[in-house]
């Protein structure tokens, strides 16, 4: 009854002049995207609300039982693995791995960058030519081959996966950061702030970086899906997400064993896999065509 | 040029010598070398007798010149798995591993920059939205998901090609495929972004407003400026050859470098994976280094440019 209530009073228009006009004018691609990422978003945060099944809950009578709508039932809508474990439950979980992991990581990725191209653009000299060697060789060598070897010397445990996950494409944010704040520093708002008496970390923290931002948050874009691609890629060979943990590329790389007699278990993660790059990609390029000066 | 060649092959040394570096760090920061590579449980006048070998009683800068010295020779000692030296396992793994990557790279520029001119000069046609959608698509799947959904299809369904295994030339034809196919999507994106801006500058309309048709304006000055920047991803894809099909050959028992690699860093076998680096640390920069040489044919600019940033 209430809920009707609400429904029934007529929006106040400032939230409909804020929320609900500009959806409208998103073009259509781009309001799917969003929306499956919401659902993702959801699907994260509520995993542990969302659960059917715990995900090492056996239902041995339910084995290989396939997805609703191709023989199975409403029990386990995508179906179960040789265990009979309930691969929507599986997934949930694994959504929720991979997102916490591309998160933290183009966190971390972002920050490290940042922090390195101003203090490249701050110090000059042989900072600088530290860090862009370091640039150099960050970008000369696949980021895959790096990871591999620094899982092989290392071995591997959630902490350390993810703070090398971390390390993909920093050299990107030192590069822009570097060249933004070099720019910057010619631009004179940072050079009249400077005169006023302002410390370092003001003049980059509250001065340059909203500055730059908007073409930092386009690179996120570029490098969430890649590290969602990279985690599952190696995840999938075994070497990333280790078990009892899951993640999606951990889930198509077990469900492999049984492409054959159970390829649900398989393609209900590779599609959340690519449906999820391809929305933030879809978003990104229309972000950036928004929010990059840069590009116009 | 001699002087931009001679720069050029300076920094390809030096990102070589950097990539040694970085091996030999992580490899001292992850813990004694000798326990690491001969496992916990061997005997101490073993370990012992490899600490002399390696030089790991010597202080750490003597170490770290020695290991130098023994990496340019191609010695990166033996494997831990089956006592071979380390640098053999991995060249012998090379020919397989192009087996797939050059037909595949041949399908790459022979697919996708044909696509990207052609999608270009159409812009925003039905041809370049399809062309453009399947880049999307391309761009965003991942190679194991392509790989096993071809397998789906082909394999298990259609059971026209075997899914896995290198016992005859059948085998090869997915792997290429799934390699093919995803980087043609990269190179048609790329082609088409090129020519695209090169369609948009002033030289070109200087070029068509004189008289030259319309067909030569394309041959003679469109293509080659586009050439500049499609190099690079096609010197990226050559430097990619060595290792640029780690998941692939994973996915298709393909014994090559990729699954080598794979299993080296599953069995922590150090001695292989250092090996590993280097090769395709060669390969990359030998790739870089030929690019750069391409760029200052093609582009006369670059020549005279300082070296640097």
């Amino acid at each position: 009854m209430a809920l009707r209530d609400t429904l029934a009073a007529p929006l106040p228009t400032s939230i409909l002049r804020r929320w609900i006009r500009p959806l409208a004018r998103w073009p259509l691609g781009v309001l799917l995207a969003a929306s499956w990422l919401a659902l993702m978003v959801i699907v994260a945060l509520g995993a542990d609300l969302l659960l059917p099944y715990s995900i090492t809950a056996f239902d041995l009578k339910a084995r290989l039982s396939p997805p609703l709508f191709f023989g199975g039932s409403l029990a386990h809508p995508l179906g179960t693995d040789e265990l009979g474990r309930d691969v929507s439950a599986r997934l949930i979980m694994s959504i929720r791995m991979s997102l916490l992991i591309a998160l933290f990581g183009t966190l971390i990725a972002t920050t490290l960058g940042t922090v390195l191209g101003f203090l490249a653009a701050h110090f000059r000299r042989w900072v600088e030519t530290l860090i862009l060697m370091a640039i150099d060789f960050q970008a000369s060598m696949p980021f895959m081959i790096i990871a591999l070897s620094v899982l092989a010397f290392f071995g591997n445990s959630l902490p350390l996966f993810i703070g090398l996950m971390g390390f993909h494409s920093w050299e990107r944010y030192a590069r822009i950061a570097r060249g933004l704040t070099l720019a910057a520093n010619e631009q004179g708002y940072a050079a009249a702030v400077r005169q006023l008496g302002a410390k370092p970390g003001r003049i980059y923290g509250l001065h340059i970086l909203p500055n730059i931002a908007s073409t930092l948050i386009v690179s996120m874009t570029l490098t969430f899906p890649e590290i969602i691609l990279l985690e599952s890629g190696l995840s999938f060979l075994g070497l990333g997400v280790q078990p009892p943990l899951t993640s999606l590329g951990n889930m198509v790389g077990y469900g492999r064993e049984y492409i054959t007699r159970a390829p649900w278990i398989m393609l209900a993660p590779a599609t959340v896999i690519v449906l999820t790059t391809l929305s933030i990609s879809l978003l990104g390029d229309w972000l950036r065509d928004k929010l990059d000066p840069t590009l116009r | 040029m001699l002087l931009f060649a001679a720069s050029r092959l300076l920094r390809a040394a030096l990102t070589i010598l950097f990539v040694m570096t970085f091996a030999f760090v992580v490899l001292r920061l992850s813990g004694d070398p000798a326990l690491l590579i001969m496992s916990v449980d061997a005997p101490p006048e073993a370990i012992k007798a490899f600490r002399q070998a390696w030089g790991l009683d010597q202080p750490i800068w003597d170490q770290y010149v020695s290991y130098i010295g023994h990496a340019f020779t191609g010695d990166f000692g033996k494997s831990m798995r089956d006592g071979r030296p380390a640098i053999e396992l991995v060249l012998e793994r090379v020919p397989a591993t192009l087996a797939i990557t050059l037909p595949a790279l041949a399908l790459k520029i022979g697919l996708g920059i044909p696509a990207g001119i052609y999608a270009a000069l159409h812009r925003n046609s039905v041809a370049d939205r399809v062309t453009m959608a399947v880049s999307v698509a391309g761009f965003t799947m991942p190679s194991f998901v392509l790989a096993l959904l071809l397998v789906l299809v082909f394999a298990v369904t259609l059971g026209w090609l075997p899914a896995s295994g290198s016992d005859s030339a059948a085998h090869a034809i997915l792997p290429i495929i799934t390699l093919g196919v995803g980087g043609a999507a990269i190179m048609a994106r790329f082609t088409r972004s090129a020519m695209l801006e090169v369609l948009g500058q002033p030289y070109i309309r200087a070029a068509s407003a004189k008289g030259v048709t319309w067909r030569r304006v394309i041959s003679h000055h469109a293509l080659p400026n586009a050439a500049i920047p499609t190099v690079t991803i096609v010197g990226f894809m050559i430097g990619s050859l060595v290792a640029g099909a780690v998941v692939v050959e994973s996915v298709f028992a393909w014994p090559g470098v990729g699954r080598l690699l794979v299993s080296a860093v599953a069995n922590r076998d150090l001695a292989v994976v250092q090996a590993l680096l280097m090769v395709i640390a060669a390969s990359m920069v030998m790739a870089n280094f030929a690019v750069d040489m391409a760029y200052g044919w093609l582009d006369p600019r670059v020549r005279s440019a300082p070296a640097g940033h």
